[in-house]
């Protein structure tokens, strides 16, 4: 028997705004003193009311637009009410039946569209931590994080691959990346998924099972996981058995999935609107500003750098793949101009390179290249004549590149150079001189 | 009956005992039995009112602001551990 | 005269001109507490000490020419306002030992406005209730007669005030809780539009309908604290940022003109002696120049089942941060009422069943909404009993699971919509229980109210009566 994986995926996204989703605390909680950023409200005191982050919600907004999702004009937030020792409240202001942005998609490079069914705004929990404390095993808790503002993306059971689950990560955390709301960053807990994968012999016919996947933390390790996970109902189904409807943890040390939790019953959160809140609504001006300022992102960049600067698709991706090194690809493009220098060859220059944009500036970096290509190529005899006599004037510097010492390589070649009354290409007399080196 | 007491109780997260639960199950029925009263009204096409202010769009600057010290966050709770709120062990689930 | 007996205005005049010290008046008051409260256990907890300063710093800021609004008055409040460093119970013992770190909004003003904390009121427990009976701290006892109940659930507020513990209060009102108890006390209760005064720090009880509002002797008295308490608050995102009148400005003004709605439906059901009184109060409009006209409304009866979904269906939901980790003790020390409630509420709210109840409960309000706004286009205001009956006697409400209800019949369908309402004495039973009539206004009409309530407030004596204690 042949089977699809059916898999569907919900991405939370941490907002890197100052302050938290519904009080003023600082959201930037990550590392601190636990507890230094609460208050009544993040804290769920008695009496305490949420006031939302008008940031956060446009930030949501933006998402949703970039991921070609309608705006709802009309939205609202909803408490989801259920129990935990890390949720405040005893519910979660999120939203239920009115999404900031629904019906969306990210296609992929095969061309296939991975349907986005919502995108929504909501608030993280406080943070568990699992200790034994005399002897006695206890949890602790930290609300640093509590309130913190969530976005979270949902899919439809679009995927077949670990490696389709793949590439729409990396696009979706680009996405946030370039709009500059998240660092998105795994490790951090910035960005976090949870994967449902079922199996199925007709792909248009959703299995009557679902498991979902926690703790994953890695883009390498969801990978691992939904392939193990593949694996591991392959094997059940092959059987004649059909996996449970259970939530399951990824054990990165033994890369096995495991069983958390089985379901006896749906989760009935017992959703009902905020009364603290007020609706959100949305004219079409205000949608339209908002998409204003939505930045070109990678798809349309790559596009636009093979329309402009001849790039091949290749190259545009590399350098499209940050915003910043984007930004400073085309600074420099424009420097280069006036000296003369075409697109192609800074792609080329950057790429090759490996140029750290964060410590130089696009008028260096087209200096560097003006002195690269304007450096005479030397002829071999009058080099290697040259070397010889270096060589034996610095036998001290030979013999401490010999024992290793990598510095001396620079001097000669620097002593080598001040023998010519013209520039020289230091790569040319730089590979002459280790090869003669490692020749003797 | 319609209220599942126990299954109701565990949802509200609420410990009740055998007894409780069998006198809230006739009070809430006899509860249940009055508010019928409104099936009385054909609500057809009438919107819901869920806030009645008419406010919409209230939302904060992104700012931050001071917040408490661990001292006062944690100053009325029954067991505390280096500056984190304590409870008994709990399996990582959710 | 005692000075305790005094009204705010009465009080504050004579500050101002140097009659009175705040010091004279607080003390006046803790003696009265020590005289009264054990009786009556209207407060739970008394601030004695920390009185005494407030009242000395009041005395030396009016020295300094300082002439803040409430300066140096000593009032109590409800003890589910969250005061910063003073326990705050709810009257439940779940919240036995917690001491609030911050101040609610109400808290917060009336401390910038000057006034003298006494303490914290009884109340029922979250505030659930009409009676004060499902308080963990025991009932508080109606100053009128000690066999009876208060009402509640700001019944602490309403004895302490009637007794004059204080020389005014505060309250908060879900549905009937500031009205109600008022009216069994027989003084003013002053319960605003929704959103009008700000409900961040108050402990939530049902969040689409609490209101914050003033308990006090005199129709003038309420003018002045709602003076203080009303405004957009950035706290609380369902504060109403529209500006606030002066209430006492109008309070003066003829009521020629003024057109009063009456239903019949408010009138069924209720106390022979408390429809007689309301009716000869209404008559006494009439004489003010007033005109009433009949009207129909929704019937309160519908009102109660939406409330009874929405209200605690909120309940359930409010209720949930009580675990014992942050604050206060765990969930096995709810009462029975708590318990209760957050049962039907979780049920309201469960899958299958919110369609039928919570939503049906939605569509119900929008009616009722529209019934008001209806009824608000043809009168100014409408006129009503308060509550169906005068005080109740202790127990009433035992094995009641819906006692609250029923004792707000006649105010929740107005507290469902948002509206403001009064409760002002207009009378008494042969067994010597104050009776109140209720002003029911269109949204932000509270200028009206008082201006409609002081008037007859003038024309009569009701309010000027003090229990014997």
């Amino acid at each position: 028997m042949k089977y699809t994986p059916i898999i569907g995926l919900e991405v939370h996204v941490e907002l890197k705004t100052s302050s938290k989703m519904f009080c003023r605390c600082s959201a930037d909680y990550f590392g601190k003193e636990p507890n230094t950023h609460t208050c009544p409200v993040c804290l769920g005191m008695p009496g305490a009311l949420p006031v939302p982050n008008k940031k956060a919600i446009e930030w949501c907004v933006k998402i949703a637009l970039s991921l070609g999702c309608t705006i709802n004009k009309e939205s609202k937030f909803d408490r989801k009410n259920y129990y935990y020792p890390d949720l405040a409240k005893g519910y979660q202001i999120s939203q239920y039946d009115q999404p900031f942005g629904e019906h969306g998609h990210i296609s992929l490079k095969s061309g296939k569209a991975i349907r986005i069914r919502r995108v929504h705004m909501e608030e993280d929990t406080g943070k568990l931590i699992h200790q034994t404390i005399d002897g006695e095993k206890a949890s602790l808790i930290d609300f640093n994080r509590s309130g913190v503002p969530l976005v979270e993306i949902v899919t439809e059971p679009d995927f077949s691959s670990a490696e389709e689950v793949k590439e729409y990560l990396q696009k979706l955390q680009l996405v946030v990346r370039y709009l500059e709301v998240s660092n998105a960053d795994m490790e951090k807990g910035d960005m976090r998924l949870e994967p449902n994968i079922s199996l199925s012999t007709d792909p248009k016919q959703l299995p009557k099972y679902k498991v979902e996947v926690k703790n994953i933390n890695s883009f390498r390790f969801v990978e691992k996981a939904i392939n193990f996970e593949i694996k591991r109902q392959e094997d059940l189904l092959t059987k004649g058995k059909t996996p449970q409807q259970e939530t399951r943890g990824w054990d990165e040390n033994k890369g096995v999935t495991f069983s958390q939790r089985v379901k006896e019953e749906a989760n009935d959160y017992r959703y009902f609107p905020e009364p603290d809140i007020p609706p959100i609504t949305f004219t079409d001006a205000e949608i339209s500003t908002l998409r204003s300022r939505v930045p070109e992102l990678q798809e349309e960049k790559i596009l636009r750098f093979g329309r402009e600067f001849s790039l091949a698709p290749y190259d545009a991706e590399i350098l499209t793949r940050d915003r910043s090194l984007a930004n400073f690809f085309e600074e420099s493009v424009k420097v280069g101009k006036a000296h003369g220098i075409n697109p192609k060859q800074i792609a080329n220059y950057i790429i090759n390179k490996k140029v750290d944009t964060s410590t130089q500036l696009p008028a260096s970096l087209v200096k560097n290249i003006v002195i690269a290509t304007q450096t005479t190529q030397v002829d071999e005899t009058e080099l290697q004549k040259i070397i010889d006599d270096v060589l034996t004037e610095n036998t001290k510097a030979v013999e401490d590149f010999k024992n290793g010492k990598e510095a001396s390589l620079m001097f000669l070649v620097g002593q080598i150079m001040r023998k010519f009354d013209k520039k020289v290409d230091v790569n040319q007399v730089k590979d002459a001189l280790l090869h003669k080196l490692h020749g003797n | 009956m319609r209220i599942d007491v126990s299954h109701i109780a565990k949802l509200a997260n609420l410990p009740l005992t055998e007894e409780e639960k069998k006198k809230f199950e006739k009070q809430l029925e006899e509860t249940l039995q009055y508010i019928e009263q409104l099936k009385e009204i054909d609500t057809t096409g009438i919107p819901v009112t869920n806030t009645v202010t008419d406010l919409q769009n209230v939302a904060d600057e992104d700012v931050a602001r001071p917040s408490l010290s661990s001292l006062e966050a944690l100053a009325n709770a029954t067991s505390t551990f280096h500056g984190l709120f304590k409870v008994k062990a709990i399996l990582d689930q959710k | 005269m005692d000075l305790y007996s005094l009204s705010i205005t009465e009080s504050l005049e004579k500050l101002k001109q140097k009659k009175l010290s705040s010091v004279e008046l607080t003390t006046a008051c803790l003696n009265r507490i020590k005289k009264t409260n054990k009786a009556l256990n209207a407060l739970i907890t008394v601030t004695d000490e920390a009185a005494l300063d407030a009242a000395k710093h009041a005395d030396l800021l009016r020295a300094q020419g300082e002439n803040l609004p409430l300066l140096g008055i000593p009032m109590v409040i409800k003890d589910n306002f969250c005061t910063k460093g003073v326990r705050t119970t709810a009257s439940s013992k779940v919240l036995d030992n917690f001491i609030p770190p911050y101040n609610a909004t109400v808290t917060e003003r009336l401390l910038q406005a000057g006034i003298v904390m006494l303490g914290k009121a009884n109340m029922d427990a979250w505030a659930h209730g009409s009676s004060t009976e499902t308080s963990d701290y025991g009932p508080s006892k109606n100053p009128w007669n000690k066999g009876y109940l208060p009402g509640g659930s700001s019944g602490g507020t309403a004895a302490s005030v009637a007794a004059d513990q204080a020389i005014g209060g505060i309250g908060s009102e879900t549905a009937g809780s500031i009205r109600q108890p008022a009216s069994w006390c027989g003084i003013v209760g002053l319960k605003p539009t929704y959103g009008r005064v700000s409900r961040y720090g108050v402990i939530a009880m049902g969040s689409s309908l609490d209101s914050p509002g003033p308990m006090t002797k005199t129709v003038s008295d309420s003018a002045l604290v709602l003076q203080v308490l009303a405004g957009k608050d950035p706290l609380d995102a369902t504060s109403l940022p529209h500006e606030v009148p002066n209430y006492s400005q109008s309070r003066e003004n003829p009521l020629a003109g003024v057109k009063i709605g009456i239903s019949d439906d408010y009138f069924e059901g209720v106390d022979k002696e408390v429809v007689s009184a309301v009716t000869a109060a209404i008559k006494e409009y009439e004489k003010l120049g007033a005109t009433i006209k009949k009207i129909k409304l929704f019937q309160p009866k519908y009102a109660i089942a939406v409330y009874t979904i929405l209200q605690r269906s909120e309940v359930s939901s409010n209720l949930a941060r009580y675990d014992g980790i942050r604050y206060g003790y765990g969930r096995d020390r709810f009462g029975d009422e708590a318990k209760r409630r957050i049962m039907l509420g979780t049920f309201t709210l469960s899958a299958g069943y919110y369609d039928a109840y919570y939503k049906k409960a939605l569509q119900v309000r929008t009616l009722i909404i529209d019934d008001f706004k209806r009824a608000f286009q043809d009168v100014d205001v409408i006129m009503g009993p308060t509550s169906p009956s005068t005080a109740l006697p202790l127990g009433s409400s035992k094995n009641h699971p819906m006692f609250g209800e029923m004792a707000d019949v006649l105010v929740e369908p107005s507290s469902i919509a948002g509206l403001p309402g009064i409760n002002i004495p207009c009378g008494f039973s042969k067994n010597n229980l104050p009776i109140g009539l209720q002003i029911i206004g269109p949204k932000l009409s509270e200028q009206k109210l008082i201006n409609i309530a002081y008037k007859f407030e003038k024309a009569t004596d009701y309010h000027t009566k003090k229990p014997s204690l």
